[in-house]
């Protein structure tokens, strides 16, 4: 998605309509509205799902929106920034579960992302020669990511649980690593639990991506290091993980907005509720919207998610695309 | 030049730990699904105490999943349909043409990629709610809600990829069409959409694969007669038992149809990928 951005100013210095205006004088007008008649679907659709809402969104934010005005939520009371203020009133019960679960969310996003990424390169890198089993391997790595996810994550949930889970049973009564069987998917361990389903599931994504990226890196780069006397090891340091570069950008930052973003992993997992060491902040909103019916503050919570993931987008962006330039000018 | 012994050796132990990761759950799906209900309600057992293809015949009668499989496959399907024929028109235009607009419309379509889903299912909710009781068009609980909405949701991944692989089927091919008298379409069609297969068979892949698994709207909007298989798996928990067997025996059911798509037309989407997102 964020390629185009980088993409777009290269693509206006290309030779591109000013070539090919001389061909077609004739219909001029149908040449000009020819664009926006291919786009008018893709058009209409986003401003109906995803536009609209979004400014109905914001304004239900400043609502004071409960079950009564759902019917005609038009005719709810103005409350201001008053969702905005309990939202952000971290001394106060609904402020305070809502910053601890934008902390859960960070946290686990940040290690959910960085495991995917560690797991899915390395998977990656040692498959880029062929060997025996290679293509059935790769297969089958692409299965955690090919799987529904509700289909995916209620086995987890059969494996965590309590008693005839598979988890406890290879713990505790095979391995003796526990003392007695724990909980998985109540208390602290539900972050452990969450983060392993996440990984397991996210994983093969990064190995796609980076799969794809490592067959763009020039054969004769390693030809040339490996006659320098570059060992294995050494080409992947400084030929393969480089190369890598602008691919992980954009691996990073999509990985990041889909586990930032993951409703339904945590949903499956635990249900309407999270447990509070895995409260992501999806569940949260979903749960403050839709369990305890207060869609005011639901909006103020998600517009406040959505001015976050802006501003981190940005950031991330800007900071990128200033590395590109800095290591072009090199 | 031959790897190193270290690299091999780090190979095989970490290529042997992940295969163990990724298979365990695959292994616990398939294993538990044709194993009786007290293998499976008592402590976890490794291999069955007898194999029985039970749950497999169960699955359909205790909750009516026939009829879920059908409503997922009618909105995964239509919603992907719909997806892959919006996104190359609108690929094209951006691909092929330079029009007023053209960054801010792209630049939008991408952006609300990053959105949480969260944040549309309540105002899309409202809407469909109050679009209803206005005009008496039942978006909220049909099909067509869900399509609409899951259209969208592949939509803008859909077209980045495609404007990606546009871009990479020579101009020079097209522009020739447009000579010899094929008109926009008819070059888009003859000449840009045949050699682009590739990407947009990774598109539908991608499209379908996100209309079948998700969870949230599906959950919200969804009738007891449209519900997907997303919540209708649910189903199989009562208060009194859980039917572990029949879940993993249903999961395995619904999860064929993408898993064996997904690895037979896995190479167009890593050619898609490649073209789409990577460069």
């Amino acid at each position: 998605m964020t390629t185009t951005a980088f993409k777009e100013p290269v693509r206006q210095e290309t030779p591109g309509a000013a070539a090919r205006e001389p061909h077609r004088r004739t219909g001029r007008l149908r040449r000009v509205s020819l664009p926006y008649l291919l786009l008018l679907p893709a058009l209409l659709l986003e401003l109906l799902v995803h536009l609209v809402p979004m400014a109905i969104g914001i304004v239900m934010s400043f609502k004071e929106l409960t079950q009564f005005y759902i019917r005609d939520w038009s005719t709810a009371p103005w409350s201001g920034l008053g969702n905005y203020k309990v939202s952000v009133d971290f001394d106060a019960p609904v402020g305070n579960a809502l910053l601890h679960s934008f902390f859960v969310t960070v946290a686990f996003t940040l290690l959910s992302v960085g495991l995917c990424w560690l797991i899915g390169t390395a998977a990656a890198i040692f498959m880029q020669d062929t060997f025996r089993g290679r293509g059935l391997l790769r297969a089958l790595f692409l299965v955690p990511y090919a799987l529904p996810v509700y289909a995916a994550v209620v086995t987890w949930v059969f494996m965590f649980q309590h008693d005839n889970g598979l988890v406890n049973h290879v713990l505790h009564d095979q391995l003796h690593l526990t003392g007695k069987p724990s909980f998985w998917l109540i208390g602290d361990n539900s972050f452990y639990a969450l983060l392993t389903v996440s990984v397991w599931k996210g994983w093969p994504f990064a190995f796609l991506i980076v799969m794809a990226g490592l067959q763009n890196i020039p054969k004769e780069l390693y030809e040339a290091a490996a006659l320098d006397g570059a060992g294995m090891w050494q080409q992947i340091r400084r030929i393969t993980l480089p190369s890598l570069r602008p691919v992980n950008q954009v691996l990073i930052l999509v990985l990041f907005l889909w586990t930032f973003n993951d409703f339904n992993t945590p949903y499956v997992l635990f249900g309407k509720s999270a447990p509070e060491a895995a409260d992501l902040i999806s569940v949260h909103i979903y749960q403050a919207s839709f369990v305890t019916w207060n869609f005011g503050t639901g909006s103020a919570m998600s517009v406040l998610l959505l001015l976050f993931l802006l501003v981190v987008t940005g950031l991330y962006l800007l900071f990128t695309s200033r590395g590109r330039r800095a290591s072009a000018d090199v | 030049m031959a790897p190193p012994r270290s690299f091999l050796w780090s190979r095989r132990i970490f290529l042997t730990l992940l295969t163990g990761f990724v298979l365990i759950p695959v292994y616990v799906m398939v294993s538990s699904s044709l194993k009786p209900l007290a293998d499976v309600t008592g402590k976890f057992r490794w291999l069955p105490s007898g194999l029985t293809i039970r749950p497999y015949i169960d699955i359909w009668s205790t909750v009516p999943l026939a009829t879920y499989f059908m409503n997922s496959l009618i909105v995964a399907g239509a919603a992907t349909i719909s997806s892959v024929v919006i996104a190359v028109f609108a690929a094209y235009a951006v691909s092929r043409y330079d029009f007023r607009g053209k960054r801010v419309f792209t630049v939008t379509v991408l952006s609300t990629q990053m959105f949480p889903g969260i944040l549309f299912l309540l105002p899309l909710f409202l809407i469909y709610v109050n679009l209803g009781n206005a005009t008496g068009i039942a978006l909220f609980g049909s099909r067509g809600g869900l399509i609409l909405t899951y259209l969208t949701f592949s939509l803008p991944f859909s077209i980045w990829m495609l404007i990606g692989y546009f871009d990479s089927v020579p101009r020079d091919l097209d522009e020739a069409a447009l000579v010899d008298g094929c008109g926009p379409l008819g070059a888009l069609l003859r000449i840009v959409v045949p050699a682009a297969i590739p990407g947009i068979v990774a598109v539908a892949v991608y499209a379908f694969m996100t209309a079948w698994g998700e969870v949230l709207f599906a959950s919200v909007m969804t009738n007891d007669t449209t519900r997907t298989l997303a919540v209708g798996l649910q189903g199989y928990s009562t208060l009194n038992d859980v039917y572990w067997n029949q879940i993993m025996a249903a999961s395995l059911v619904v999860s064929v149809p993408v898993v064996a798509g997904f690895l037979l037309l896995q190479r167009y989407l890593v050619a898609g990928l490649t073209a789409g997102a990577v460069k």
